[in-house]
């Protein structure tokens, strides 16, 4: 996985994401099941990670599987005063809940193998063809880039922030919502201020390397697509060709 | 003529409203020549930042020239060139490094130039074994400490391969043991690979292992010449503000007091051995 071209790796995921959605039966997505699990071995990445990577939206599989359970139609299962659960609800719960989880451990899997520049300089390679139409790919690009390098940045500046206006004696953790958000304020301007600081010398830093736009620049890792990359795609394409195929011939589980 | 040649250099910045703001510099005129390590001193405000900038373009100076390896800085069309022949080092480690990965942003530059992939690969090896950070090459730049990022950001301009580098404040934000790095790292590189260094501080103690010292004060020049020469002038200093080394301080109070020392002590190691017969003999 970690071999693969991140360019492949990306469309890949998209088709996979996509494909997550065509599928409508039991059938359609035990074949994206078994998609998933060649990925998720392939990656080399221990499966815990991935645990982690799903607490986060627990909340909302569970929320939307529970809205699901009572829209539905078939069998009722269970009645209680204008609350029904029907065979049809718990089939879609089920397969809401099958979709979120894969949709996730998809882009896990990606963004676990992949890092960050590499992602950022696919996408500007994937986005080329939109130059045609004056979309400025470099730009949108180097932007990507210099977010993702300020992130920590800014989080550890952040918090240098709050520790400061706490030992000044600002109360951020008590009081209604309205009171919290306002209680942010002596925190969010300074690191504005400091935003702009910063990005105003970076740009200096960035003149100073001869920095002038995308025109005439070189890469030093070039990006090359492999036989492997070859075999993934074609691995991959087989899978969404049975999801078709098992579309057409078996009846949606949704109802 | 020097490799880098300012001629009578008259700034100001911005004033408010189509106001002219304070002159910075009043015509100030200095030659570096090539391979050499110039540190220029002066407390804020003294202008030597500004001159800095305008070592490689960044300001235009409003009367006078700079010429870097004989190219004009008015002129728009060599300011690529000159760049990358005069690279320029900032007081904020953090703020200057572009990328996420060590060597991705030390690779930035060359990038920018349109260097070809396998040259930028060797010259990105190169650049980080030259400030010893080979080792942490794939590692982000947020996990390092001060000093390895200030490092990182001279490897990012080494391998530009730029003739001269201008370090304006590299050490300000920085603890200790990390300016020690950076000191270090620079006088190799003007040592072994024969880059002119033009190191822009308020500590006196980092221009004592430079080749000549400029003083700074008020937008002009106030004194130059050897470390020794320099230092030696401590009524002048002290009467604009300025420090002397440490070493320096002490032995010239001691001879104040009516001892008997040598004059010209820099560093700690000279003053011990100044120090050494007086105390043997009480």
């Amino acid at each position: 996985m970690h071999r693969l071209d991140p360019r492949v790796k990306i469309s890949l995921t998209f088709l996979y994401i996509i494909f997550v959605f065509v599928a409508s039966n039991y059938q359609g997505i035990a074949v994206i099941a078994l998609l998933l699990s060649a990925v998720i071995m392939s990656s080399g990445i221990p499966f815990s990670q991935y645990l982690k990577s799903l607490k986060a939206i627990l909340f909302i599989v569970a929320f939307t599987s529970v809205l699901n359970l009572f829209y539905g139609s078939g069998k009722v299962v269970w009645q209680f005063k204008f609350m029904t659960i029907t065979e049809g609800g718990i089939s879609n719960a089920v397969f809401v809940a099958i979709r979120i989880v894969s949709l996730i451990l998809f882009s896990s899997a990606l963004t676990f193998t992949t890092s960050p520049t590499q992602l950022t300089d696919a996408m500007e390679r994937l986005m080329k063809p939109l130059k045609l139409f004056h979309v400025k790919v470099h730009e949108i690009a180097m932007m990507m880039t210099i977010a993702l390098r300020f992130i920590p940045t800014l989080l550890e500046e952040t918090d240098k922030i709050m520790n400061a206006q706490k030992a000044r004696g600002a109360d951020l953790e008590s009081g209604g919502i309205t009171q919290r958000i306002k209680s942010l304020i002596p925190i969010l301007i300074p690191l504005f201020i400091s935003s702009f600081r910063r990005a105003s010398d970076l740009a200096m830093a960035m003149e100073c390397r001869c920095y002038h736009g995308g025109e005439g620049r070189t890469k030093m890792k070039r990006l090359r697509i492999t036989g492997l990359d070859i075999w993934a795609v074609a691995f991959s394409a087989c899978l969404c060709c049975c999801v078709i195929i098992f579309k057409v011939r078996f009846p949606a589980a949704l109802r | 003529m020097g490799y880098i040649e300012a001629k009578n250099v008259v700034f100001s910045y911005e004033g408010h409203e189509n106001e002219k703001g304070a002159e910075v510099l009043h015509g100030v005129s200095l030659d570096i020549e090539k391979g050499e390590f110039v540190a220029l001193l002066g407390h804020n405000g003294s202008g030597k930042s500004t001159l800095a900038k305008h070592f490689n373009a960044m300001l235009l100076p409003e009367g006078g020239k700079v010429y870097v390896d004989g190219l004009d800085t008015m002129d728009d069309s060599l300011k690529t060139e000159i760049r990358q022949r005069a690279g320029l080092v900032l007081q904020n480690p953090d703020n200057q490094l572009v990328a996420g990965i060590v060597e991705e942003d030390v690779a930035f530059g060359p990038e920018n130039l349109g260097v070809p992939p396998d040259e930028i690969r060797r010259r990105v090896d190169d650049a980080l074994k030259a400030v010893e950070m080979y080792d942490y090459r794939l590692s982000a730049p947020y996990k390092l400490s001060g000093g390895q990022k200030q490092r990182i950001a001279i490897a990012g301009i080494i391998a530009m391969h730029p003739d001269c580098i201008i370090l304006d404040e590299p050490t300000a934000m920085l603890d200790p043991m990390g300016r020690e790095e950076v000191l270090r790292t620079i006088h190799k590189l003007n040592r072994e690979n024969g880059i002119t260094i033009v190191l822009i501080t308020h500590y006196m103690d980092e221009a004592v292992g430079a080749d000549r010292v400029v003083v700074m004060d008020s937008g002009k020049i106030l004194l130059q010449g050897t470390p020794r020469e320099v230092f030696s002038q401590v009524e002048l200093l002290k009467r604009h503000k300025l420090d002397v080394p440490q070493a320096t301080e002490l032995i010239y109070e001691l001879k104040n007091e009516g001892f008997d020392l040598p004059d010209g002590v820099l560093d700690i190691d000279g003053c011990v051995a100044a120090l050494e017969p007086l105390l043997g003999k009480g």
